[in-house]
């Protein structure tokens, strides 16, 4: 689906991703791990076409989005969800997703101007694909709430539904189960199962060793800016380099 | 209460709007009314730039006087007839909105800010200083009246009027129009966060160039009409206090609603008008006004209003949601409860 080639980024003298080719699966759960700073964010932030990389090449089913603006990657399908989610507080949940269809839409100011009826079916579709998405992630009984009012697991959940809604083949999920108990991260891994389930593709980047060993299908380890290991969980938890970088022993075991 | 909104509001207050001149029967607060309307066009089309979409322009006044003298300069100095004058004045501030867009829209938050505000002081000085055009300091004396079909002519207190009140009406309605639609929704997007408005899949230049040229273009019409309305103009319409004061407008009224900064815009003169004897002192006023407004209404009224609506709306879908689906939540929701806090 996605293919890396030696992609680097420097900021000044840091090399905050150096040299790192992998690829993201088709139809898999690909994790990220590694120590705060490894550059696991900025590895996504390339990707996704926040950061222009400083060399190498980013394809997406065989053509070269390297060079694209964020927005042009999220049409072409990878679409993402952030460490923190900026929700419009004083909206409804649903008020918030219905702009995620957006990007599939073709109405201008002309059609604002005369009413049109392009405008009046897109959106209807905005606001379908709203609550389709929302269905998705199983929030349909918050459609109507206020989103400064949600928990911290539901806004996670309608930030996954916001990237559902633009159409996306690959979704990037940034610490999808940062401050969020328990007991909500197995319902948000489910969630992540169901997406794959459906067909999508994931990276996933997480702290959470428990979700991400059980959840994973493939795992890429970056430490300072550098992959390091790469495979199955089996192999990244019997990897001495992970566990002297970032595990640690206690899950070298396990 | 429930009456008064939607539809139905709307339609009393154009209403209202429409029998004022009756009520009043003063031809002085006829002036001042449809000078509060005119910047009233104008407030709605930087509260779209700055309220809906977040990004703060402070060179709005300077585009209202662009509008203003492409008017004064063509219908004087050229003998341009009025309308053709006044539809230019929202073209041309559009126009040079385009580069000035373009460049000032590629900084973010505060840094566009302090721009736009040097952008907007460039346009006062521009027209102050080029004395070959725009009459310098002595400003553009004599603009013809508005005229009408078959040699009316706008030239009664009345008449103007109703001329402003109906521009003000169609500019509130297509501004209705704009925000409430998938354009406003993209609008909206941008500002609550431009980096999830990005990935999205939003087109951020575009859009902001965009919502930035319906902004001066609605700062240049509203210009054109100052300039047939008041039929003096001097360089003192591109200072920066007009900004300030329709920023203050919005934030009275309720900053990103359509109902508010036309509340704040027609309000705020008539308080002005009542605290006219405190001459200068009424700053005394209207500062701490201000700050407690800021401190304690931070929504503005019409905006206040709406949060307190929607919070309502929310507490309601809550005690819905509550009835069905309390069996499959019931397992987690002590655990969960106690861990958001």
């Amino acid at each position: 689906m996605l293919k890396i080639e030696n992609l680097s980024k420097r900021f000044g003298g840091l090399a905050a991703v150096n040299e790192v080719s992998t690829s993201i699966e088709k139809g898999k759960i690909n994790a990220i791990i590694g120590p705060n700073g490894a550059g696991k964010t900025t590895f996504f932030n390339l990707i996704s076409g926040v950061h222009k990389p400083t060399s190498g090449r980013i394809l997406l089913d065989g053509t070269d989005v390297t060079h694209l603006r964020t927005d042009e990657v999220a049409k072409l399908g990878v679409s993402r969800t952030f460490q923190t989610t900026a929700l419009f507080d004083n909206a409804s949940v649903l008020d918030n997703l219905i702009v995620g269809h957006r990007l599939r839409t073709r109405s201008g100011l002309w059609d604002v101007l005369v009413g049109s009826s392009r405008l009046k079916h897109e959106e209807k579709v905005c606001r379908e694909k709203a609550r389709d998405a929302l269905d998705f992630v199983g929030l349909s009984h918050m459609a109507n709430r206020m989103a400064g009012d949600i928990s911290q697991e539901e806004r996670k959940r309608v930030a996954f539904a916001l990237a559902l809604s633009t159409d996306p083949k690959v979704v990037l999920l940034d610490e999808p189960a940062g401050g969020v108990n328990p007991d909500e991260t197995v319902g948000l891994a489910e969630l992540i199962r169901k997406m794959v389930k459906h067909g999508l593709t994931v990276g996933l980047i997480e702290h959470k060793m428990n979700m991400i060993m059980s959840l994973a299908d493939k795992i890429m380890v970056l430490n300072y800016g550098e992959k390091i290991a790469e495979g199955t969980p089996a192999e990244i938890r019997a990897n001495p380099a992970v566990i002297d970088a970032y595990l640690g022993s206690e899950h070298a075991d396990a | 209460m429930k009456y008064l909104e939607g539809r139905i509001g709307w339609t009393l207050l154009v209403l209202a709007g429409l029998v004022f001149p009756f009520v009043t029967g003063n031809d002085y607060h006829l002036t001042v009314m449809s000078t509060a309307y005119i910047f009233a066009l104008a407030t709605l089309g930087l509260n779209l730039i700055t309220g809906y979409t977040g990004q703060f322009n402070l060179a709005h006044s300077g585009f209202m006087a662009l509008g203003a003298y492409v008017v004064g300069i063509l219908t004087v100095d050229h003998q341009v007839p009025f309308w053709i004058a006044f539809a230019l004045s929202g073209v041309i501030t559009a126009l040079v909105g385009l580069p000035l867009g373009f460049v000032s829209l590629r900084l973010k938050g505060h840094y566009f800010s302090i721009f736009t505000l040097c952008v907007g002081y460039i346009m006062f000085l521009v027209i102050e200083k080029w004395e070959s055009l725009t009459h310098g300091t002595v400003g553009i004396i004599g603009i013809p009246a508005p005229t009408g079909f078959g040699g009316y002519v706008f030239d009664q207190p009345r008449a103007l009027y109703y001329l402003v009140f109906a521009f003000l009406v169609v500019g509130a309605f297509v501004m209705h129009r704009i925000v409430t639609s998938l354009l406003g929704r993209t609008f909206m997007a941008i500002r609550n966060s431009d980096e999830l408005a990005e990935s999205l899949g939003i087109n951020l230049a575009r859009n902001k160039l965009l919502s930035f040229l319906l902004s001066v273009f609605y700062a240049g019409l509203a210009g054109g009409l100052y300039a047939g309305f008041v039929r003096f103009l001097g360089p003192d319409l591109a200072g920066t206090h007009h900004t300030f004061e329709m920023t203050t407008f919005m934030l009275i009224g309720g900053i990103g609603t359509i109902l508010g900064p036309l509340l704040g815009a027609i309000g705020m003169p008539w308080l002005s008008q009542h605290l006219q004897f405190l001459q200068e002192y009424r700053y005394v006023v209207f500062g701490p006004l201000i700050i407690l407004l800021v401190i304690f209404v931070p929504n503005g009224i019409v905006g206040s209003h709406l949060a307190w609506k929607a919070r309502r709306a929310s507490n309601e879908a809550k005690k819905q949601a509550a009835a069905p689906a309390a069996q499959p939540v019931n397992t987690t929701a002590p655990q969960g409860g106690a861990t958001h806090a």
